[in-house]
């Protein structure tokens, strides 16, 4: 098969980082070539450089056999690159097809042509089934359509190379299948793709190829049926991952939180979650599966009072929380990992270890009579970066400047460092590579053992299956059962998350 | 914009033209009061619609400019001076003369907008100190060179101000203007007419052109433009400098189309006034104008106020001391920031500079 895309000796040198070290890479017409690496390790660095985001310190990039010069991503474009990020780069004020043609309008008399361009994205949705309206405006549409958005903004542009940026790491089950269906098509259609992704499973169903890079540096190239999910594991890390969780039996005790009857609306004032009850004990994992914008992420953001609640009640560590603000429930002992890590995690300006302190900043030790203490913050950070394995060159970095990994990194070191009751995680690995997910699930399974509730929300099956004593599977806005872990099955969840009701009798329609 | 603020807006208009038309309905008859305040209206509101214009291209593209009332300020001086020049020193006719003053107005504007956009696109200075920059920059020059050439001995004009050659000439539209009495508010000077159209041009620019596009795009979203290999510095300045202009061409109605005079200081605020108008558009041509036109309208009731002074009966004597009237516009802009209708929502990435 023909080369269309190498990378040869492809240095990049970021303040304190080599990013890449002399990187070899190349992809093959038709191919799906999937990237592997832990977080930090160089991928996303080496993708812009093809895509003409960043130059790189050495190095040669070729296209067809013909070495190419770029210097910015209309170059790459041009040459039949197109990228999809890990972060969209969508407006989200604008329609579809803006979104699309934008930077390669059509004109007509020198006014837009949207009429032309709403058409050729129709046929482009149609062509290789990615269905998606072109008036819609990008900021009301789910994550699996804006990716879609962001799939035919390249295939607008005539893209034979299309890379692809952890895609499925912000997408449900369902979507990331449809996602390999459509990567498949593309492929049969001459499109040859680069696929990073942290997924294992992802990998060895739908690579030809996979190259794994470890600390800028790639440390191999293999076939899937040459290999397997633990070799992948250990190649990627350095040394054996345990990808099953060692768990003891939990050991429940009394009841942490509370949730009688909770309604809440979502921010287009439709009821996303209708009174909803539960409780988490302290000593247990409460697990919630479910397909996402089933209500997950309006329920928790009720518990942590990010939103305002109409209706219902909500209790924890025995005073009544419901509707008080983030910071008094923050104060009571809950701890939160939210699910959006750049709205409502991080504040990406600011220095990693300022992040870490960012809801305990004004309490001793980090802060005395109204004065931040720098030393105490340094301790806190130098201590964490160590033991959550942070790659960044120094705590005083902007995080801006982390891998996204390595930026979710920061909240859940910031999260599970404190001393609390109850630990709310919404999908707490999205985007973190084998090793720290495996660090991340003893950490979460030892403060459950050291008797705090943990709830843990998550749109992967196997997260919630290996944490979970008890799993809540929320359909629709309501919890329709609560199983003990050990007793059901993965199929068994599928199904009640796809509507079927826990009896076995047809759910009646809503 | 939605109608409810164009209501808003139209509620405000009517109530500040009853005021006048109730006091000075005895005098004068209501319809020619409110024909006049109108085209009053209509007239006062053109430093207004070019200051919020020029907002506007600034920050639909990302970068805030408080240096419009600068911005105008230097134009109306050197507009001013470019006229007289013409005028006494190479004596060139009036029309001419004034005309090469518009220009170097428009000029003036853009150069000080290239100094804006070189500190808050390429130096990636705070934004807000720019345009403070800008502000003080603007009155010292203006007050200091107006000192220097028409004040002190032995300067080139010799401590005496040399006539300006008037102000711009009314162009009327043909059959409108000629209605009888209304037709008064057809007939206006070329700044005014040019902010009207410039509103409309503005509007098509940003939603139906491809340029228009870019600019919104730099301003909302500047990393994304880039990874479609828009060139984010280029389109910040490029719009940061045409805002300019229409700050430029704002100028350039205070000393050749309003009076024929320069005095220190003499755009009053009008500058931060047109910022309001143009947030409290929403960041929209039309909606601007129209907030301009409030402002105007606050305006056309203080001159009007002036010619009925002795008709404002006894229970409303506190509207005779020309102070309080005066202050109109400025009640008008602290009450329409509030945001009692509806939020305001600025493009996404307005005041951030961007980083590769
Ligand atoms: N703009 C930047 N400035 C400084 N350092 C950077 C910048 N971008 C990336 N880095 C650093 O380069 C290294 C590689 O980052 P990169 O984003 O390529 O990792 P990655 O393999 O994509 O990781 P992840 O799986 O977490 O997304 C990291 O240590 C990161 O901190
Ligand atoms: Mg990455």
């Amino acid at each position: 098969m023909t080369i269309v895309l190498e990378a040869k000796n492809i240095t990049k040198q970021f303040p304190g980082v080599l990013a890449n070290d002399n990187v070899d890479f190349d992809l093959r017409q038709g191919e799906i070539h999937a990237m592997l690496g832990e977080n930090g390790a160089g991928k996303t660095t080496l993708m812009n450089i093809i895509y003409g985001l960043y130059r790189p310190d050495a190095g040669q990039v070729s296209v067809d056999g013909q070495p190419i010069v770029i210097h910015s991503p209309k170059d790459s474009i041009q040459h039949g690159i197109g990228m999809v990020h890990q972060h969209f780069m969508l407006i989200p004020v604008f329609s579809v097809a803006e979104n699309i043609m934008l930077g390669d309008e059509t004109t007509r008399y020198g006014a837009l042509d949207r009429k032309t361009v709403a058409q050729r994205v129709r046929e482009l949705s149609h062509q290789y089934g990615l269905d998606v309206d072109p008036h819609a405006l990008v900021g009301q549409l789910p994550v699996g359509l804006q990716q879609r958005v962001e799939i035919i903004k390249t295939l607008y542009r005539d893209a034979k190379i299309l890379i692809l940026d952890e895609p499925t790491a912000v997408l449900t089950p369902q979507e990331a299948e449809d996602l390999f269906r459509i990567m498949r098509e593309l492929t049969e259609k001459g499109v040859s793709i680069i696929f990073i992704t942290h997924k294992l499973k992802e990998v060895l169903a739908v690579a030809d190829r996979i190259t794994v890079m470890r600390a800028g540096k790639v440390v191999g190239t293999v076939k899937p049926k040459e290999t397997s999910e633990k070799k992948l594991a250990a190649l990627m890390v350095g040394r054996e991952v345990i990808l099953k969780v060692e768990k003891g039996r939990a050991k429940p005790g009394a009841e942490v939180l509370k949730v009688d009857g909770l309604k809440v609306h979502d921010k287009r004032g439709l009821e996303s979650v209708s009174g909803v009850s539960f409780s988490v004990r302290a000593g247990e994992v409460l697990g919630i599966a479910g397909v996402q914008g089933n209500g997950q992420t309006e329920l928790v953001e009720a518990l942590t009072g990010l939103t305002h609640s109409p209706g219902g009640q909500v209790w924890f560590a025995g005073s009544d929380v419901t509707n008080r603000m983030p910071r008094t429930i923050t104060e009571t002992g809950m701890a939160h990992i939210p699910e959006d890590r750049l709205r409502h995690g991080l504040v990406l300006s600011y220095a990693v270890a300022d992040n870490m302190v960012l809801n305990t900043y004004y309490l001793p030790p980090f802060g005395v009579g109204g004065i931040l203490q720098p030393k105490a913050i340094d301790a806190n950070a130098r201590k964490l970066v160590q033991e959550f394995d942070v790659r960044t060159p120094s705590p005083y970095v902007p995080t801006s400047k982390l891998s996204g990994g390595n930026q979710q990194k920061v909240i859940v070191a910031r999260e599970l460092s404190r001393e609390v009751k109850l630990l709310i995680a919404n999908q707490p690995t999205r985007g973190l590579d084998v090793g720290s997910i495996e660090y991340i699930h003893k950490e979460i399974v030892a403060m459950r053992d050291r008797g705090l509730g943990v709830l843990l929300v998550s749109a992967e099956l196997d997260e919630i299956m290996a944490l979970s004593d008890r799993i809540a599977v929320m359909y629709r806005g309501q919890i329709v059962t609560i199983a003990e872990a050990g007793k059901v099955t993965r199929e068994q969840l599928g199904l009640w998350m796809a509507g079927a009701h826990p009896e076995g009798l047809s759910h009646p329609h809503t | 914009m939605d109608w409810r603020r164009f209501g808003f807006i139209a509620l405000i208009i009517a109530i500040l033209f009853s005021v006048v038309v109730l006091i000075g309905k005895a005098q004068i008859s209501p319809l020619i009061i409110i024909t006049s305040m109108m085209a009053t209206t209509i007239a006062v509101a053109t430093p207004l619609t070019l200051g919020a214009l020029s907002g506007l291209y600034c920050e639909r593209a990302g970068v805030v400019n408080i240096g419009i009332e600068g911005m105008m300020l230097a134009a109306a001086f050197f507009g001013w001076l470019a006229a007289i020049y013409m005028n006494t020193i190479f004596l060139f006719a009036p029309m001419p003369s004034l005309i090469v003053g518009v220009i170097a107005a428009i000029l003036t504007g853009g150069l000080f907008a290239l100094l804006h956009a070189a500190l808050s696109v390429t130096f990636k200075v705070d934004q807000i100190i720019g345009g403070t920059v800008i502000n003080i920059l603007a009155v010292g020059i203006t007050g200091f060179l107006n000192r220097q050439l028409f004040f002190e001995k032995g300067s080139i004009f010799g401590g005496n101000v040399p006539h300006a050659p008037g102000v711009l000439p009314r162009i009327d539209i043909p059959i409108l203007a000629d209605i009888p009495v209304i037709g008064r508010i057809f007939d206006q000077q070329p700044i005014t007419w040019a902010a009207i159209l410039l509103v409309f041009v503005t509007h098509i620019v940003l939603f139906y052109t491809r340029w228009g596009l870019r600019t919104r795009a730099v301003g909302e979203h500047p990393r994304a433009a880039d990874t479609v290999g828009i060139n984010v510095f280029y389109m910040r300045y490029a719009n940061v400098i045409i805002g300019g202009m229409m700050a430029g061409l704002g100028g350039a109605y205070f000393t050749l189309e309003s009076v024929p005079s320069f005095e220190p200081l003499m755009t009053n605020g009008r500058g931060f006034i047109a910022l309001a108008a143009m947030i409290f558009g929403n960041w929209t041509p039309f909606g601007a104008w129209a907030a301009a036109l409030v402002f105007g309208a606050a305006q056309a009731l203080q001159i009007n106020m002036q010619f009925f002074r002795e008709a404002i009966p006894p229970q409303l004597a506190i509207l005779q001391i020309s102070y309080v009237v005066g202050l109109t516009p400025y009640i008008l802009t602290m009450l329409i920031l509030t945001g009692i209708i509806g939020k305001n929502i600025p493009p996404a990435a307005d005041g951030q500079p961007y980083e590769k």
